[in-house]
């Protein structure tokens, strides 16, 4: 009888070659917790891997086919900025009302209660500039759009249509990634500028109608103070960041490996947790930045 | 004393072990050796399963063999990069499903092709695509998603999205699978021509490859006939090879299916 480890032996070479995680998610259930183990971790290489070759590739196919195809190219990135981006300005006017009541205004009428409004700006800065608007943008994002681009990519997949494309001469990552990478990198930095915006406006309006001794002016004036040159550049990076690397975690598991219909929706769930962890450690990376500098 | 001319292979396969898309590390067929001359009209047949699709698309150089080696125009397909763009959109692949974009309609599919490859706008390509749509009667579902479409006109769009580019080398994937009698009646006839020089081509031939899971449709004594049987490529020849043979597989995939029988 054939062992656990000696099939993942077997099957390894023909992973690593493919890239494929399938054949590690389709074989059977270890039954050691150590194998188990081992086979977790080889998953994590393996995907590591994946997303490290697909993302350069696309980077690579951005850099280099900027002027092909454009007359198809431009309307298809315009419709994924407004997929990614504008269709979902409705969406993130309520979260930055949502958020500037429940966590700008609360915190404004706290500080003013212990007489530390002078610690407001700063306090606005970090939470919302730096850290909220951001990850929860991304977050938003990734669920809106990122679970349909699996869905899409991996139907597509398996009907074939990406043969379909490089039988026609025509790049599947130029065609299919590049405009979805474009449009959520930048839907994520538009969509956060608006939700920061809005949020403190809201949250502003919220201590307002508690009365909080605090005049719009001081207030602006403090979260002005607070921002430096470093907050505006590492968020433009970030955001993009964000976007760039969400794009690619969902069109990879959409479009790069093999898959059949029935597999869709399970890789959608991975996706996004992967695209969930994928920016929470983009997030500790930016916060090293802050520290350092 | 004579001359022989040198006619060089429009495809050649040389001891090419086929594989899948699935899985491209498993033959589904081996050592096929075969060449396919400018002007020739081919008809591959086998079974389901027997490796056609996987051959087209070996033919087409979207699949590497996994052992020997297939070359296109020339063109070994281990080397389709970029820079071999003007060799591959030389070959016309029409998918055995259409494998349409279902997010496009009928005329958006057609005119990508042309679109992408030459850059050029929806207003740019409307004559060309008006016309090939006319030719094959697609006109009244221009605006139709493939969804929306019976799978004789999906077959038919996809052929006109094939068409677009004006290939040299057409391979068709089954492309009388599940068609009525009036649209294999309309088919037919409609390759014969594109083999023969149709005007879309300026009148010039073009070489065909088709592959069938029935042959008595593809009866014609210009046509050359190769079976797939057994994991082995078989070369036959002109119709009347096929008659001749006594092999079991092609009297298969001469007999009556079973339906029409009971």
């Amino acid at each position: 009888m054939e062992s656990y480890a000696s099939s993942v032996r077997g099957n390894l070479s023909k992973a690593f070659e493919l890239a494929n995680t399938q054949v590690f998610r389709r074989a059977a259930a270890p039954k050691s917790y150590t194998d188990l183990l081992g086979r977790k971790l080889f998953l994590a290489l393996l995907t590591v891997q994946g997303l490290g070759a697909f993302a350069l590739i696309t980077l690579g196919v951005i850099l280099k086919k900027f002027n092909v195809a454009r007359s198809v190219m431009q309307p298809r990135i315009r419709h994924e900025i407004n997929r990614a981006g504008v269709a979902l300005l409705p969406m993130f006017f309520f979260i930055a009302l949502a958020l500037g009541f429940l966590v700008v205004g609360q915190t404004i009428s706290a500080l003013a209660q212990v007489g530390a409004t002078n610690y407001l700006g700063s306090t606005m800065v970090i939470v919302i500039v730096r850290e909220l608007g951001p990850l929860l943008t991304a977050v938003l994002v990734l669920a809106r759009v990122g679970t349909a681009n699996v869905i899409e990519l991996g139907t597509a997949r398996a009907l074939g249509e990406v043969e379909a494309l490089e039988a026609l001469g025509i790049d599947p990552v130029h065609y299919l990634i590049v405009p979805r990478v474009i449009g959520i990198a930048l839907g994520i930095f538009s969509l956060t500028i608006y939700l920061i915006l809005g949020a403190l406006a809201s949250g502003y309006l919220f201590a307002f109608l508690q009365d909080v001794p605090l005049t719009p002016g001081d207030y602006f004036k403090q979260i002005a103070e607070a921002l430096n040159w470093l907050d505006f550049a590492l968020l433009a990076l970030k955001t993009l960041a964000f976007g760039f690397f969400i794009a690619i975690v969902t069109c990879y598991h959409g479009l790069a490996q093999p898959l059949r219909l029935e597999d869709v929706s399970s890789v959608a769930v991975r996706a996004v947790t992967q695209g969930v962890i994928v920016c929470v450690l983009l997030d500790a990376v930016f916060i090293v930045i802050y520290l350092v500098t | 004393m004579s001359e022989t001319t040198f006619i060089p292979a429009v495809v050649e396969m040389c001891d090419a072990h086929i594989t899948t898309l699935r899985d491209t590390t498993l033959a589904v067929l081996e050592n096929v050796d075969w060449s396919v001359l400018p002007g020739e009209f081919w008809v591959v047949a086998g079974q389901p399963q027997s490796g056609k699709s996987d051959l087209l698309m070996t033919a087409a150089g979207l699949l590497l063999p996994a052992r020997g080696s297939c070359r296109v125009f020339g063109c070994e397909t281990n080397a389709f990069g970029e820079a071999q763009l003007a060799e591959r959109l030389r070959v016309g692949l029409v998918f055995a499903g259409g494998q349409l974009f279902n997010q496009l309609t009928v005329v958006e599919n057609v005119a990508l092709p042309l679109r992408y490859q030459k850059n050029l706008s929806t207003a740019e390509v409307a004559h060309d695509v008006e016309v090939l749509l006319e030719m094959l009667e697609l006109t009244p579902f221009a605006d139709r998603t493939p969804t929306n479409l019976a799978a004789q006109w999906r077959s038919r769009a996809a052929l006109a999205r094939a068409l677009i580019l004006k290939p040299e080398l057409l391979l068709l994937d089954n492309p009388l699978a599940g068609l009525g009698t009036r649209s294999r009646q309309w088919l037919l006839p409609f390759l014969d021509q594109l083999w023969r020089g149709h005007e879309w081509f300026g009148g010039q031939p073009i070489t065909l490859v088709a592959t069938a899971d029935d042959l008595r449709s593809w009866r014609h004594p210009a046509r050359k006939f190769a079976v797939l049987d057994e994991k082995k490529f078989s070369a036959l020849g002109a119709w009347s090879a096929v008659e001749a043979a006594r092999r079991h597989a092609v009297k298969e995939l001469l007999a009556e299916p079973a339906s029409a029988i009971m």
